[in-house]
């Protein structure tokens, strides 16, 4: 027999002046199949048409509707009703600019972070020529570049960072995820100081304090743990460069990651 | 009121407006582009399946061209399509793929050696050439002739978008997400930006453009069942409708995807099928080859969605308490197949259908999935009505598909047009001396803002938005489906009447400060009820069955009387739209036949032999579109 829910929502309106944060509670009749997106959508269209909740594509694939779901980030429109207790809790992601109720702007830092870290493939546009075969690459090399590229900005590996919790300048997991992307990638021209330059700090690789919640919460189940910690070691093995004999250095630093076997 | 001043205005950051404004910035212009969502979250990330080119690197599109890739499209089309633009599609296609691999896009490669394929269930062995190592692989789609569809897995949509979404980055377009455009600002002849609405705050803003383009997608949510996001509401064929100026092209030609999932019509990419999935009825059977013995699943969408339905017409389909179903078998592809290259569907099936289609089978129907109509465009994405004012994608009626578009073409299509259209965008706006009159500007600021106090304050009436939105969804899923009837369809034009009208006078039922959620649906629904109904007049005034519009009570596809174009304007203070029709096409390089698959009769057309002659001026465009 299908429930009755209870949704317990945060609300917060702050172009409201008159408006403070506080809990409201909405009770929904639960069917089969139903997910999160379709009890917060007929709540907006039958109950309270001014929540401010973000959908989409409701499918999972566009990362939209980020949201705490009884205290751990995930997709809304991915998580089935049925897979919940009868009473859920639902609040904004933290670290974002709040919008208002469930709604936080993920864009902006995105982009903001992306400009940081020069997320584009670093190579010579002009010299594009139409008339030319395109470059050749390893279908398991074009494969591991893929895997990395699924990363669908939703947020929740930042809001279930420790360490986003204590420095608001984190790069996070999913930005260093993004550098190892364009590492991976021969088109890219980037050499290992340029970047260092971009996340050898404690803003980037050295500020993680490890404790991988990003790829416990990921929604698409993207590698964050491996990268980070194949981007940690390059870094790291850049920064005693002087150091450490160069042969050793050029035998481990592409261990773990494409190159060692796109190269071997 | 703030303003913004752009040279180029991208109203839009999908695959097609992302595509325009890395153009428009790599030309030195400067870009503004408004989008509803930070532009990765555009409906053009949810594409699966791939984009069609003929670049003839998979052993199974040996022998493909342009040339081969130009027929197909057509067909597809049943000649409904603008074959000069089909022609600059099919040839740039091959130079876009590689263009956007230069800038990153991991496509899946060539590995030589031999592959078990599948083709309708059945396994083979093909051996990928050696010389082709490493060059862009394609999979099948349907209605083509050979294997042209180019695909990172099955997240294409996203990858794309990923890498134009950095170049924009690179080269510095400006962004300005959670914006909605609520009218276009002109002086009766030219285009001159937009007035948009800030989704963060409510306020209203304007946007002075030397040029201006709209690349909003679909407006597949006037139908309550369908694959598009929930954004897909039409913005920017509303405002470019409300100028009264600007046609929309052929909106009765709606397309409905064989595979959308039941319950939750999230569709599955053509890929299922192309990569040798079949489909089965009530009884385990497969029936596909019995309708079409050559193409099989592998037909047009149109037929392939036409066969479904009348087999399940025939208690043939699987009853369910969301209605009747068919089957989508993808078991004998494997777990390898099914979780690397099939793995967005793989995700789908187990989060939203609690099916794992390793060992189980996907329940599928057709299901709205895509708008072939739009802005009506000239071959170079100038709409019609208004200088300066561009389309490009699905929210445009360019027309490369005529009344039926083959998958993986409009993917495709986002990035050739985005290119070809870019660069005449840039020799428009270098070439234009724009003059911003204020009065256009207050003008339109002034319609918005009263559009607005007559919502809030419910001055004009007490309708409710989500009421009236219900009422459209109903009629359109009830009469303006995938079989249509004059009958239905004049059901549909006079309820869609009945809603305009009431569309005029709805009242928010809630109040809140700053940007009011509420108002957001409000603002949009009477536009969306002209958007259904410029298609269910469309539909009913178009007797004939071409493609995608299948009219019960005229089944033949009328070349005699209808090779043409339907453009739909919607007059200042009208109550309905007005319709007006041009050739199909200026010429035809491939004169109207048969498709091939489909069956159906056609009456055909004596064109004069001149219609068969390809311009000079046509030949010399196409050259310049290469380089």
């Amino acid at each position: 027999m299908n429930r009755m829910l209870t949704l317990n929502i945060f609300r917060y309106n702050p172009l409201d002046p008159d408006s403070t944060p506080r809990m409201q509670t909405f009770t929904v009749q639960e069917y089969d199949s139903m997910t999160l997106f379709i009890a917060l959508t007929q709540i907006r269209d039958e109950k309270d048409p001014t929540l401010k909740v973000d959908f989409c594509c409701r499918a999972g694939i566009c990362g939209s509707c980020a949201m705490v779901i009884n205290g751990r980030p995930g997709l809304a429109c991915h998580t089935q009703t049925k897979d919940l207790p009868a009473e859920i809790t639902l609040h904004p992601l933290p670290f974002f600019q709040l919008l208002g109720d469930l709604s936080v702007d993920t864009g902006s830092w995105f982009r903001k972070t992306g400009l940081q870290i020069e997320a584009w493939c670093h190579s010579d546009d002009k010299a594009f020529d139409p008339t030319a075969e395109e470059m050749r690459m390893d279908n398991d090399l074009a494969n591991e570049i893929f895997e990395l590229d699924r990363c669908i900005e939703c947020g929740c590996c930042m809001a279930a960072c420790g360490t986003a919790r204590m420095r608001t300048d984190f790069l996070g997991a999913v930005s260093i995820m993004r550098v190892a992307r364009f590492y991976l990638d021969p088109r890219d021209k980037r050499s290992e100081d340029d970047y260092y330059e971009v996340i050898g700090n404690d803003q980037g690789v050295f500020g993680c304090m490890g404790l991988l919640a990003c790829e416990d919460v990921c929604p698409k189940g993207i590698p964050l743990q491996d990268q980070l910690g194949i981007m940690r070691r390059m870094m790291a093995m850049h920064s005693v460069k002087g150091v450490l004999p160069r042969p050793l250095i050029e035998t481990i630093k592409k261990k773990g990651c494409c190159h060692a076997h796109a190269q071997s | 009121m703030q303003i913004h001043h752009t040279d180029v205005l991208c109203i839009g950051a999908g695959l097609a407006g992302e595509r325009v404004a890395v153009e428009a910035a790599m030309a030195g212009l400067n870009t503004i582009m408004l989008s509803l969502v930070p532009p990765r979250r555009s409906h053009s990330s949810a594409a699966q399946g791939g984009m069609q080119a003929a670049l003839g690197n998979a052993i199974m599109g040996d022998g493909d061209s342009p040339d081969v890739h130009f027929a197909d499209t057509v067909k597809g089309s049943d000649w409904g399509c603008d074959q000069e633009v089909a022609r600059i599609f099919a040839d740039t296609a091959p130079i876009v793929m590689r263009e956007v691999a230069h800038w990153g896009v991991p496509w899946n490669r060539v590995v030589p050696g031999k592959h078990t394929y599948y083709k309708g269930g059945k396994p083979f062995e093909a051996e990928e050439k050696a010389e082709k190592a490493g060059l862009i692989h394609a999979r099948a789609f349907g209605g083509t002739a050979k294997w042209r569809t180019c695909y990172t897995a099955d997240g294409t949509g996203r990858s794309v978008l990923n890498t134009l979404d950095t170049k924009c980055l690179q080269y510095g377009v400006t962004v300005h997400d959670r914006m909605q455009a609520e009218a276009l600002i002109h002086d009766g002849e030219t285009c001159l930006g937009c007035i948009a609405r800030c989704l963060r705050t409510g306020e209203l803003v304007a946007y002075l453009a030397t040029s201006t383009l709209i690349a909003t997608g679909g407006y597949g949510r006037i139908y309550k069942a369908t694959t598009n996001a929930v954004i897909c509401d039409g913005g920017g064929q509303i405002i470019a409708l409300d100028t009264g100026l600007v046609p929309m092209g052929n909106m009765e030609a709606v397309q409905f995807h064989p595979t959308g999932t039941v319950p939750t019509d999230i569709l599955v990419t053509e890929g299922c099928r192309g990569d040798g999935g079949t489909l089965l009825d009530v009884n385990l059977y497969r029936f596909m080859p019995d309708y079409e013995p050559d193409k099989s699943e592998l037909a047009s969408r149109d037929v392939v969605s036409r066969r479904m339905t009348e087999h399940m017409r025939k208690g043939l389909g699987v009853k369910s308490p969301y209605g009747d179903h068919l089957w989508l078998d993808i078991r004998h592809l494997g777990e390898k197949h099914i979780t690397t290259k099939l793995r967005e569907v793989y995700d789908i099936c187990t989060n939203f259908l609690g099916v794992n289609p390793i060992h189980q089978l996907i329940p599928v129907r057709p299901t709205h999935h895509y708008s072939m109509g739009g802005v009506r465009t000239n071959r170079d994405g100038a709409a019609y009505g208004l200088k300066g004012l561009f389309s490009a994608g699905e929210s445009a009626c360019w027309d490369m598909h005529g009344f039926n578009r083959l998958g993986g073409n409009s993917l495709a299509e986002t990035v050739v047009a985005g290119r070809y259209i870019g660069k005449r965008m840039v020799e428009y706006t270098k070439g234009a001396t724009p003059s911003f009159g204020m009065q256009y500007v207050d003008d339109a600021h002034k319609k918005v803002q009263e559009r607005i106090t007559d919502i809030v304050t419910g001055r004009k009436g007490k309708e409710n938005a989500f009421k009236i939105r219900d009422e459209m969804h109903d009629i359109m899923m009830e009469c303006v489906g995938i079989f249509r009837n004059g009958k239905d369809l004049q059901k549909a034009v006079n309820k869609l009447e009945e809603l305009y009208d009431r569309s005029q006078k709805i009242c928010l039922s809630s109040t809140c400060k700053g940007m009011n959620p509420e108002l957001s649906t409000a603002l949009r629904i009477r536009g969306m009820v002209k958007l259904a109904q410029c298609t269910a007049y469309g539909a009913l005034m178009r007797t004939e069955s071409r493609g995608a519009h299948t009219r019960e009570d005229f089944p033949e596809r009328n070349d005699k009387d209808w090779l043409n174009r339907t453009l739909a304007y919607w007059k200042e203070g009208a109550s309905m739209p007005t319709l007006e029709y041009e050739e199909a096409s200026p010429y035809y390089e491939l004169p109207p036949g048969d498709r091939g698959y489909g069956g159906g009769v056609t009456i055909p057309n004596e064109l004069p032999p001149e219609k068969f002659v390809i311009p000079e001026a046509a030949k010399e465009n196409l050259k310049k579109a290469k380089l």
